[in-house]
């Protein structure tokens, strides 16, 4: 049974004289078979989204409803692969049409004749339920593949084969389940994009995603399990966050899709990530990182379904037991991929044409974040830093307005920063995180039980110096009175000697917590000690002259990570310069 | 095959509507004949057996029963070859120099195709261009697309046409540039001014044209950028020359996307503009690149009006979220005089990271550029402290900034309209200027390169 093409508008086509397709079913349209995805039942109509380009398709062409719902195939070999938005390997595609991407290329998304060593774990015999471990692959020299029993799946173990060399074609083990079903279980299984992967229950968010960036791990910090969102308009240095934070958050995989974004970045992230080396594993980072690219000239359809792709395989990893990390660049090209296929459909706009269930569907993608305990009750989560591009940089937008809602950290990137080519150029006054509080404990534990003391302070000296720069800017800095002058100082230090970070300096790039507060220590330290000077009638002209500004300034460039402990003998020199102070005042 | 119809069920505007017909495909090139005229049009609607067709050249002289409709049974294609270099075509390829159509090597789908990401080679190369602006600090890369935006009446055409003609690669290369250049809906004399400056460089023979001026139908406008793609796509990705093409005004593009939108009934997204102005914009800027074979190059140079000299404008906000960075004029700069008058703090080259520096132009090149950017973006805020408590009141330091900020616009962004300067010269310039500030101002620069060029 299929039906035939009745009208053809951009990606979205009618059929009108076949009325048993299923919503979300996944159809092959026309004779070169393109993917589409059935997206909403009328009366006398059904219309579709087309994954590929439309050109050349007529009335009259076939639709073959496949009965399965948009699903992708899970299984080894996905990891340090860069993929399409409906999980076809770039390369494969590369292989089959050249250069440029041409249509209807039918591949799977994993190499089903590749041979994996198998290592079975699971007993004939004994009782296994969903999610549970049947085996390991090294998917790479860095991560362990669990091959699960695939959701829905339990039941007993009626035959299993030994450890050795399988295929996703070959058949690792048989189960019967209650109603005497046999399954037939391989390395590989399916997925329906848009159905969250079930857990046994949600855990609370107890620790941080370490990035090595100081602005975000100090200031501003995400919790692994967690949802931060990066606003920002065109140059501010949205994908240059991201890209740091896939090359150094402790995640142990990393899934980045670029959802609508420039081809030559997508080709730089795959050169680049298979140079660097991972200094926790040695190994190049590629190899704990899935790239999922659809550029902005890459079909509108499978931009929105790239989102629910990459958040698929995190979930798939997770379930094993990973940290996973998610970067969707940008999270704004997603929703504009649901207004143009919403004007299409000819549904009624809200705000800005956008469709009315834009805020719903970004809950529902944010809400898949979490720290979790999985089927298998290994413990696992998913972070999500999503992008935004808002129009004309205006943060009351409706993506930035909604996305605000379900994500706790707020990462604000500021034009005027850009400008002045400070980077990150994350603005301290207008961003927040709100997972302070979750990760106290663990600050506590492993930083320092200051660590959130000292934040606040510094945050305090950078809200003091922002409402100071407004009198600046009317009557110049030289009428201030010195006490306000050196707040001015230490708030440079701060925004210059640690906020700003420079991502292309071997030492900066990267900087441990260790260092992290060390520096933070050190500052305040010396905001302390030059203010008891100033408050004993010393001029801050004098203090300023002083080397030691300068120096600490420049600790970000000068000492390394494995040398923090070096940053400690500031404080002795900043008490030497103290005493030489008062001494000269003497 | 080409099957043909007698009459229309409608016209509406450039649109007709055509029913009773069959097999006709989305997207399929058509052509109209209306007593000896032939106009051509594209599919871009079908529904059962009703086809809505766009006309380019307009539907004057239209009626229901004197048209003739053949479907070609493809969709709209462009004949490529060597021998394109040197020829002038309207806004849909068709050649207006008087010389014949041009023979075939193969046809191709104006439309082209997404690059595959792993296909491409990420871009590295430094363009030398000659003004300091540019190779300093928004460093033009090969296989780049970098767009000037720019605003009525600021000297646009002139900068590209400066760059066009002094675009090399650095100091003793001499590979140079093919050009495709093409016209939308700019005006006859900016047509006439570059064709004058290619004419006087004498590399008529290195430039195809394509041309749909003001007063020339605005349908075809949005064939014109697609179809000089894809001859510039040819030439890079097959032909291996490096291209370098000029879009102008990517702004009347735009608006004759609105036009037909808006005519089709659709529903509008920001100021007007169809929801998909992105993905249309992404199909154009997108097909600059580089690829895996061949040794070719495809740098694209889109200039843009920014209408009210608005960045923020649906056109430039869009572009620069495509584009890899822009290079922005601004209106006081060209009231002080200063040419080229590109602002430098909201322009930027995304690629200039990957292509300057050691081994590539000089080690220092990075590190200036940062400490101009930064510097200048002082600069701005001490000027408007200025002209609240007057030049006289400023500190000693704020004093020093406002010479700098002078000398920066008078002796490095301004340079004459011929003036060609090699890299190490605008580096050199650079660091002359950075001479006016103090040492303990220079808080971007390592230590090492201070010592060699700044004392």
């Amino acid at each position: 049974m299929s039906g035939t093409i009745s009208g053809v508008n951009g990606s979205v086509i009618t059929v009108k004289d076949y009325r048993s397709f299923v919503m979300g079913e996944m159809v092959n349209v026309g004779t070169e078979n393109l993917i589409g995805e059935v997206i909403r039942i009328d009366i006398d109509k059904t219309l579709i989204q087309v994954f590929e380009n439309t050109a050349g398709l007529k009335c009259g062409e076939t639709i073959k409803p496949t009965g399965k719902p948009l699903a992708i195939t899970l299984g080894p070999g996905i990891i340090g692969n860069i993929f399409d938005g409906i999980l076809r390997p770039l390369k494969a595609i590369e292989d089959q049409s050249g250069i440029f991407i041409s249509r209807g290329i039918n591949t799977s998304s994993i190499d089903m004749d590749k041979k994996w060593f198998v290592k079975i774990m699971a007993v004939k015999g004994f009782y296994i339920t969903e999610g549970a471990v049947i085996g390991e692959v090294s998917e790479n020299e860095t991560i362990i593949h669990k091959i699960m029993l695939p959701v829905g799946i339990s039941g007993k173990i009626i035959s299993v084969k030994d450890s050795g060399e399988y295929s996703a074609k070959d058949i690792l083990a048989v189960i019967e389940d209650s109603s005497g079903t046999r399954h037939e279980i391989t390395l590989a299984q399916r997925w329906s994009i848009r159905v969250p992967r079930p857990i046994l229950a949600r855990k609370s968010i107890h620790k941080p995603l370490i990035t090595g960036q100081r602005v975000l791990d100090t200031m501003f910090p995400i919790a692994k399990g967690g949802a931060a969102a990066v606003p920002g308009g065109f140059g501010t240095g949205k994908t240059m966050t991201q890209h740091q934070l896939a090359k150094w958050s402790d995640a142990d995989i990393i899934v980045y899709i670029g959802c609508g974004e420039r081809g030559n970045e997508m080709t730089g992230a795959l050169e680049e990530f298979s140079a660097l080396i991972d200094p926790r594993s040695g190994r190049p980072l590629m190899e704990r990182t899935v790239l999922i690219a659809n550029t902005s000239n890459m079909p509108v359809a499978a931009r929105e379904a790239s989102i629910y792709t990459g958040i698929t395989i995190a979930e798939y990893y997770r379930d094993m037991g990973y940290d996973v990390a998610l970067m969707a660049d940008s999270t704004s090209r997603w929703a504009e991929a649901l207004r143009e296929l919403s004007g299409r459909l000819e549904e009624l706009p809200a705000e800005e044409g956008f469709p009315a269930y834009l805020t719903s569907r970004l809950a529902s993608f944010y809400e898949r974040a979490g720290c979790v305990r999985n089927l298998n009750e290994t413990e696992g989560s998913v972070t999500i830093i999503g992008a935004v591009s808002p129009q004309g940089g205006d943060f009351s937008e409706p993506v930035t307005g909604n996305t605000k809602r379900f994500v706790k950290a707020f990462w604000a990137l500021d034009k005027n920063l850009a400008y002045g080519r400070h980077f990150p150029a994350i603005n301290w006054l207008t961003s927040y995180s709100e997972y302070l509080d979750d990760l106290a404990l663990w600050y506590a534990e492993y930083v320092s039980k200051d660590f959130l003391e000292n934040r606040e302070q510094l945050m305090k000296i950078l809200n003091q110096e922002a409402e100071l720069m407004e009198i600046v800017k009317l009557i110049g800095a030289d009428v201030l009175p010195d006490n306000q002058k050196l707040i001015l100082e230490i708030g440079k230090l701060i925004r210059i000697g640690f906020a700003q970070q420079n991502a292309y300096h071997l030492l900066d790039t990267y900087t441990n917590f260790e260092k992290q507060f060390k520096m933070v220590e050190t500052i305040l330290y010396l905001y302390k000690k030059s203010k008891s000077l100033v408050d004993k009638n010393i001029p801050i002209s004098i203090i300023l002259q002083e080397h030691i500004f300068v120096e600490i300034l420049s600790v970000k460039y000068n000492i390394s990570n494995e040398e923090a402990y070096k940053i400690d003998e500031f404080k002795v020199q900043i008490d030497e310069f103290y005493i030489k102070i008062l001494k000269e005042a003497a | 095959m080409a099957v043909e119809y007698l009459g229309l069920a409608e016209i509406n505007g450039s649109f007709v509507i055509l029913e009773g017909v069959e097999g006709v495909a989305f997207e399929e090139a058509v052509t109209f004949k209306v007593g000896d005229k032939i106009k051509q049009g594209q599919v871009v609607m079908i529904y059962a057996d009703r086809a809505v067709i766009q006309v380019f050249e307009g539907t004057e002289e239209f009626s229901l029963d004197n048209t003739n409709t053949k479907f070609l049974g493809k969709p709209m294609e462009i004949r490529l070859s060597s021998e394109l270099l040197g020829r002038v075509f309207d806004g849909i390829g068709r050649p207006i120099d008087g010389l014949p159509p041009v023979f075939a090597e193969r046809v191709a789908d104006i439309n082209g195709k997404p690059i595959n990401p792993v296909s491409r080679v990420y871009p590295r190369d430094f363009i030398q261009t000659g003004i300091s602006a540019i190779d300093g600090l928004t460093t033009l890369i090969r296989g780049q697309k970098l767009p000037i935006f720019t605003g009525n009446g600021l000297p646009n055409d002139k900068l590209a046409a400066q760059i066009v003609n002094q675009a090399s690669l650095g100091e003793g290369r001499s590979e140079k540039f093919v050009i495709v250049f093409a016209a939308m809906g700019i005006k006859h004399d900016a047509a006439e001014f570059f064709k004058g400056t290619f004419e006087e460089n004498g590399v008529m023979d290195k430039v195809v044209i394509f041309l749909n001026l003001a007063g020339d139908p605005v349908m075809e406008r949005i064939i014109t950028p697609k179809a000089a793609l894809t001859v510039s796509e040819y030439l890079a990705y097959e032909k291996n020359m490096h291209v370098l093409t000029i879009l102008t005004d990517m702004t009347a593009y735009a608006e004759a996307l609105r036009e037909i939108s808006s005519a089709k009934g659709e529903i509008p997204g920001r100021k007007g503009y169809p929801g998909y102005l992105y993905s249309e914009l992404a199909s154009i800027y997108e097909r600059a690149g580089i690829v895996k074979e061949g040794g070719g190059s495809h740098t694209l140079l889109p200039i843009l009006t920014m209408p009210n000299d608005d960045i923020t404008h649906p056109i430039p906000d869009l572009t620069g979220y495509i584009t890899e960075g822009q290079i922005v004029l601004d209106r006081s700069l060209h009231l002080k005089g200063i040419y080229p008058p590109i602002s430098i703090l909201p322009s930027l080259s995304r690629l200039m990271k990957d292509g300057v520096g050691e081994g590539y132009t000089r080690g220092d090149h990075p590190d200036l550029a940062y400490q101009l950017f930064s510097s200048y973006a002082r600069v701005n805020d001490i000027r408007a402290l200025a002209t609240v408590i007057g030049e006289e009141e400023l500190s000693e330091i704020d004093k020093k900034y406002m010479k700098f900020g002078r000398a920066f616009e008078e002796r490095f962004l301004n340079q004459g309209v011929f003036e060609n300067r090699q890299i190490t010269e605008t580096l050199k310039l650079g660091w002359e200027i950075l001479r006016e500030l103090p040492e303990s101002e220079l808080d971007r620069v390592s230590d090492e390169h201070l010592r060699k060029y700044y004392s």
